[in-house]
């Protein structure tokens, strides 16, 4: 049996149901990432689960005990927040054993206990100071500790990494999954970020409209998400999501171009459908390829070590791709040097189909794919 | 050149306003070292030889007039005004507090009214209530004593510390709350450790804001107590006698009435600016 499992868990406020009918199941020591976008209900979720809030419906049950009425107390859950939640009248030290403090723990034991955390966390030289002398790094570092050094047997972490600068942020990131692993925590996440979504997760569970629609691996959730939405969140730039339509046996009609469906796809898609191509999939050329969408380059950022294009079509659909800085484009003639990005060109866009998703026009869900025949399986 | 003139008129005015806010304080505080003779000298002059005879008076309680010796206890209206505002503040506080953490952090029904009701209490004019109140004190036999003052005086300090400590609850994050009941602290010791900690300046500004309100208050001991139980504001009556009044030691009594209060303000301006400007804010 699962170690935390929610069942049927509703919540409304003023009528508005911010969490609708919600089940999921935590296993224990996994690392379960709530994502999704900002009003998507993840908040209300971790405070149901930490008795904050109480429900208007559903069970939550940890390690085999219904704590859907217990008092937050009583629940034996850590938390960490977005915005620390440091007692700011404490030093960082009796915020750190403030867990401790509650179960009445001998002097001794609390103090070791104490610096064990903060040394892990690497903050024990700062631990005389009050919250408002300490960087919004260390500030997240005592919240985490004081998460941690109750050793809960749930852990819950709204956000932690939202309100730190950027190098911290990466350095939790690599960090945190050793803190975890060590001590065998069972883990719920919440973020707005996919890259933290997918470098974290065991799974990732997708919220949308108070409920989740799709709880997967990262990998499962990028290459085969459930809707055209999911689809969207992860990835930057976002995937090009294109309205096509059967054209023929043989055919799809996107941006008023006729570009060749795939075999093991022709039964997939009915008369209309949406298109989904990941920018990395879209190879362009400034030179006239077959099959490929004529488009003008509008504009050209760089990301990292990707260079992002805004492409757009001759129906003014708009086009992302992105290639890495590195690769160049074949240059055209009487043109040596590639010059993608001084102003408008023509250019050639392929999409590759392949690796394309398609999903329902009206609902937007993914639509069935046909078993890959065994000589395709790779 | 012209900035140099408007800093010098700007100096002009500010000395202008201080000395018509400052100088009636001051020259209380002169009347209060003259007799009676000096004060009514016309035209009145600033020179004249300082006695200490009315606050001895005061503090001895013996006032000697041109009709014959009259006996004030005007130590004991001290006592009592401090009697009547610390314990009306305390009372305050102790219902006030729960009550505005309360109103801050739940919606409950009839909420919202009941704290305006409270706070309508300050716009109603007091002589409205006052004769049905008297009538009540009479039948309850709470004329006349302190409690009864105390109890009356809830109507000035009660929604002054409810509307502002409400505030600052407000203000309190819930996130820290939280976080202390997760690290398996009861409500209570949530409330006495976090919330009450974290208002504290604004249960300060409240306490102090009440407690000058208190002080000032006339028209509910004038007419619900005797001079046993009156305070400084009334016990100041007492020098308008039938031979005439008092000017010099009415003068004395105000000085002696006001230290309190003003040593009070001077020592928590800080607190006190920000409780009323954050709680006409948030209120």
């Amino acid at each position: 049996m699962a170690y935390l499992s929610v069942e049927a868990l509703s919540k409304a406020y003023r009528r508005n149901e911010v969490i609708r009918d919600l089940s999921f199941e935590v296993e224990r020591g996994e690392f379960l990432v709530v994502f999704g976008p900002s009003g998507a209900g993840k908040t209300v979720l971790l405070r149901l689960i930490a008795g904050m809030v109480l429900p208007d419906r559903g069970r939550v049950v940890l390690g085999g005990a219904d704590i859907t009425r217990d008092a937050p107390d009583r629940r034996d859950i850590g938390m960490a927040f977005q915005n620390f939640a440091l007692y700011p009248h404490m030093t960082a030290y009796e915020n750190i054993a403030s867990p401790l403090r509650s179960r009445g723990m001998a002097r001794a034991e609390l103090d070791g206990r104490v610096h064990g955390a903060a040394n892990l966390l690497r903050i024990d030289h700062v631990i005389t100071h009050l919250p408002k002398a300490l960087s919004n790094g260390q500030k997240q570092r005592t919240a985490l500790a004081r998460a941690l050094v109750g050793e809960p047997s749930m852990l819950l972490l709204d956000d932690p990494l939202r309100n730190v600068d950027a190098k911290v942020r990466y350095e939790m990131r690599l960090e945190l999954p050793r803190l975890l692993r060590a001590r065998d925590t069972t883990v719920i996440y919440v973020t707005q970020d996919y890259k933290e979504a997918m470098a974290l997760g065991d799974r990732i569970a997708v919220l949308g409209d108070g409920r989740f629609t799709q709880i997967g691996s990262p990998e499962t959730i990028y290459n085969r998400p459930a809707d055209s939405r999911i689809a969207r969140l992860f990835g930057d730039p976002p995937i090009n999501l294109l309205d096509a339509r059967r054209d023929g046996a043989a055919e799809l009609r996107v941006a008023s171009n006729s570009v060749a469906l795939p075999v093991r796809r022709s039964n997939t898609v009915a008369s209309d459908c949406v298109l989904g191509v990941r920018p990395e999939d879209v190879a362009v050329s400034l030179e006239p390829v077959a099959g490929a969408v004529p488009v003008e380059i509008d504009a050209v950022t760089p990301l990292n070590d990707r260079q992002v294009m805004l492409l757009r079509a001759d129906d003014g659909t708009e086009i992302f791709a992105s290639r890495p800085q590195s690769e160049q484009i074949e240059p055209s003639a009487g043109n040596a040097h590639d010059g993608i990005g001084r102003g408008r060109r023509r250019a050639w866009a392929t999409l590759d189909i392949e690796r394309a998703h398609f999903f329902e026009t009206r609902t937007g869900a993914r639509l069935a794919e046909p078993a890959l025949r065994p000589e395709l399986a790779r | 050149m012209s900035s140099q003139l408007l800093r010098a008129l700007r100096i002009v005015l500010m000395v202008m306003v201080g000395l018509f806010f400052l100088f009636p304080l001051l020259w209380v505080v002169l009347m209060s070292f003259m007799t009676n003779v000096d004060i009514l000298r016309s035209p009145p002059s600033p020179f004249f030889v300082p006695t200490l005879r009315n606050y001895l008076a005061l503090i001895s309680g013996h006032l000697s007039t041109s009709s014959g010796n009259v006996q004030i206890d005007y130590m004991h209206n001290l006592l009592n005004s401090v009697i009547l505002s610390v314990c009306s503040v305390v009372v305050s506080l102790i219902l006030g507090v729960p009550a505005a953490y309360a109103f801050a952090r739940y919606k409950f029904r009839g909420g919202e009214d009941m704290a305006f009701t409270l706070l309508s209490f300050r716009f109603a004019p007091p002589l409205l209530v006052l004769l049905p109140l008297l009538g009540y004190f009479q039948t309850l036999h709470l004329y006349d004593t302190y409690f009864g003052l105390v109890w009356v005086y809830q109507l000035i300090t009660l929604p002054l510390v409810l509307w502002i400590v409400r505030g600052y609850f407000e203000d309190v994050s819930e996130d820290i709350e939280l976080a202390y009941r997760l690290d398996g602290h009861g409500w209570l010791a949530t409330f006495f450790k976090i919330s009450i900690p974290l208002a504290r300046p604004g249960i300060a500004a409240a306490g102090l804001l009440s407690f000058i309100f208190a002080w000032n208050n006339f028209i509910f001991a004038l007419i619900l107590g005797s001079s046993d139980v009156q305070p400084v504001t009334v016990g100041a009556l007492a020098f308008i006698t039938a031979s005439g009044i008092e000017y010099g030691q009415i003068a004395a009594a105000l000085v002696l009435s006001v230290i309190p209060t003003l040593v009070l303000a001077i020592f928590t301006q800080r607190y006190l600016v920000e409780g009323l400007s954050l709680g006409a804010i948030k209120g």
